[in-house]
């Protein structure tokens, strides 16, 4: 297996445990370049890919473009704050006029879910989502994984809880996806409001008691509340969600046993995860971002491989 | 398929000493150099050079790196197979070195070229050499050639030189193969 049964990364629901594998594998092989003195390989120097985002983005934004600049693809930012969409042009329309100046992947971020599925359907260029709306994100599951991978050796049989807003977020899906297809145990917790209807339909099991499921775990996955997404009120006050559901070092250590903390960022310090644990030795939230831009390496350098010339 | 023996284990074995002595040659303790195995199959030769060189020459500290030029290589998105990276290894400083380049057989000389922009992401050499066992003559797209070489053929195209080792095939030879 060396090729990807893809040609889009529309989702992690799309792809299977041997493409999950080949990623990982292809992105030890740029973990180790990025750390060269020499950053950079030539792989993508005919290669053209264009970073359209939709919405705000600065962690993800950046790590595709510092990824598709290690392999030294040609890059096209774009930003819909500073575009014609706001002067009422169609997706396809946009996409389209920006794939006519020669563009072979597109990278793309939308608030609408199913934006990237749609948009394949009507183009001719490799399509990467890097977040559709509250629907997924794959590539940050990726990453997740890769650091579990990373830290604990295996992904298969361990642990995960995925704490937080569960409904809103699109790495909530992605991860769970990704981890039961490597063969994780995952459980949710979170407010009772915050957790879809039906989730146990994916294989996941929910937990309201955050402190049993710490205790359950190897690796909990902090959330970050999306109060951008939230039309209405979902728990009483801030505070009342951080006594809840909020980690911090005295509940850490009254655990039997050391766990380790991931968070996707951007953190709300003091709301889901106070400072003193998202800086201590048992998270690996720094190792995330640097771990993205090499599965992100490996997932552009994977699809564009299959870009016939 | 048909296969004629090139090299026996005996002659493998006389061309690797006389390999290790010229290196000896030119570089006499190798404080200043460092030596390449071009990955992958570059490799086995490589280990093979400098445990002869500790073992039956007693030259001690030789530092040896594995280096992968699949991200460097010129037919990316030209063949039908996405091309599988390995493993790069160099826990060293290239910056000022001699580096010698290994590997097992030099044919159109694209590998070595790929080499020679990879090295370069881990610092200046202060020269570059390449040492490889099989010469496979007239058959070079680029200008490149051997400073060691083992032994001179001279294959047609649909034929294929084939190297196995003890450590990975179970017998040191090379074989010229009739595809």
């Amino acid at each position: 297996m060396s090729e990807l049964s893809v040609n889009h990364l529309l989702g992690i629901k799309y792809i299977t445990k041997s493409d999950i594998d080949l990623i990982f594998e292809t992105a030890d092989h740029f973990k180790e370049v990025i750390n060269r003195p020499i950053k950079k390989v030539p792989s993508l120097r005919d290669i053209t890919i264009a970073n359209l985002f939709f919405e705000n983005s600065t962690r993800t934004k950046l790590s595709f473009e510092l990824a598709e600049k290690r392999l030294s693809a040609d890059v096209i930012n774009f930003s819909a704050a500073a575009s014609s969409v706001k002067k009422g042009e169609t997706l396809i329309d946009t996409v389209n006029n920006i794939l006519s100046m020669k563009v072979d992947m597109v990278v793309m971020r939308h608030p609408n879910p199913g934006a990237g599925v749609f948009l394949s359907k009507h183009i001719n260029a490799s399509i990467i989502n890097a977040g559709d709306g509250a629907h997924e994100h794959p590539t940050q599951a990726l990453l997740d994984s890769y650091s579990i991978r990373e830290r604990l050796g295996d992904v298969a049989g361990k642990n995960v809880v995925i704490v937080g807003d569960i409904l809103h977020s699109r790495v909530a899906l992605s991860n769970i996806y990704a981890l039961k297809l490597q063969g994780a145990n995952v459980k949710v917790c979170g407010p009772k409001t915050l957790i879809p209807k039906y989730i146990e339909s994916l294989g996941v099991e929910v937990e309201l008691d955050l402190r049993k499921a710490l205790q359950w775990c190897d690796v909990a996955n902090m959330l970050r509340v999306q109060n951008e997404r939230m039309d209405i009120s979902y728990f009483p006050s801030t505070r009342e969600y951080t006594q809840q559901y909020g980690v911090n070092k005295k509940l850490l250590e009254s655990l039997d046993k050391e766990i380790v903390i991931m968070h996707p960022g951007p953190i709300n310090r003091g709301v889901e995860i106070t400072s003193d644990v998202a800086d201590s030795g048992q998270a690996i939230i720094l190792d995330q971002v640097q771990n993205g831009v090499a599965v992100r390496m490996a997932v552009i350098y994977l699809l564009a491989s299959k870009i016939k010339q | 398929m048909s296969q004629k023996v090139l090299l026996n284990a005996t002659e493998v074995d006389i061309i690797l000493n006389r390999l290790a002595c010229q290196l000896i040659e030119n570089h006499e303790d190798f404080t200043e150099t460092v030596l390449i195995g071009i990955q992958p199959r570059g490799v086995f030769l490589a280990e093979r050079i400098k445990r002869l060189l500790e073992e039956s020459y007693d030259i001690s500290n030789i530092r040896l790196g594995h280096l992968d030029i699949t991200f460097y290589r010129d037919d990316f998105r030209r063949t039908a197979k996405t091309l599988e990276a390995n493993k790069t290894h160099i826990d060293f400083v290239v910056e000022n070195k001699k580096v010698v380049f290994i590997d097992d057989v030099l044919y159109t000389g694209r590998s070595i070229n790929a080499a020679l922009t990879a090295i370069q992401s881990f610092g200046r050499p202060q020269e570059v050499e390449l040492l490889c066992l099989i010469d496979r003559r007239f058959s070079r797209h680029l200008p490149i050639q051997p400073d060691y070489r083992g032994r001179q053929v001279d294959a047609i195209n649909n034929e294929r030189v084939k190297v196995s080792w003890v450590e990975n095939e179970g017998e040191d030879s090379v074989y010229v193969v009739n595809k």
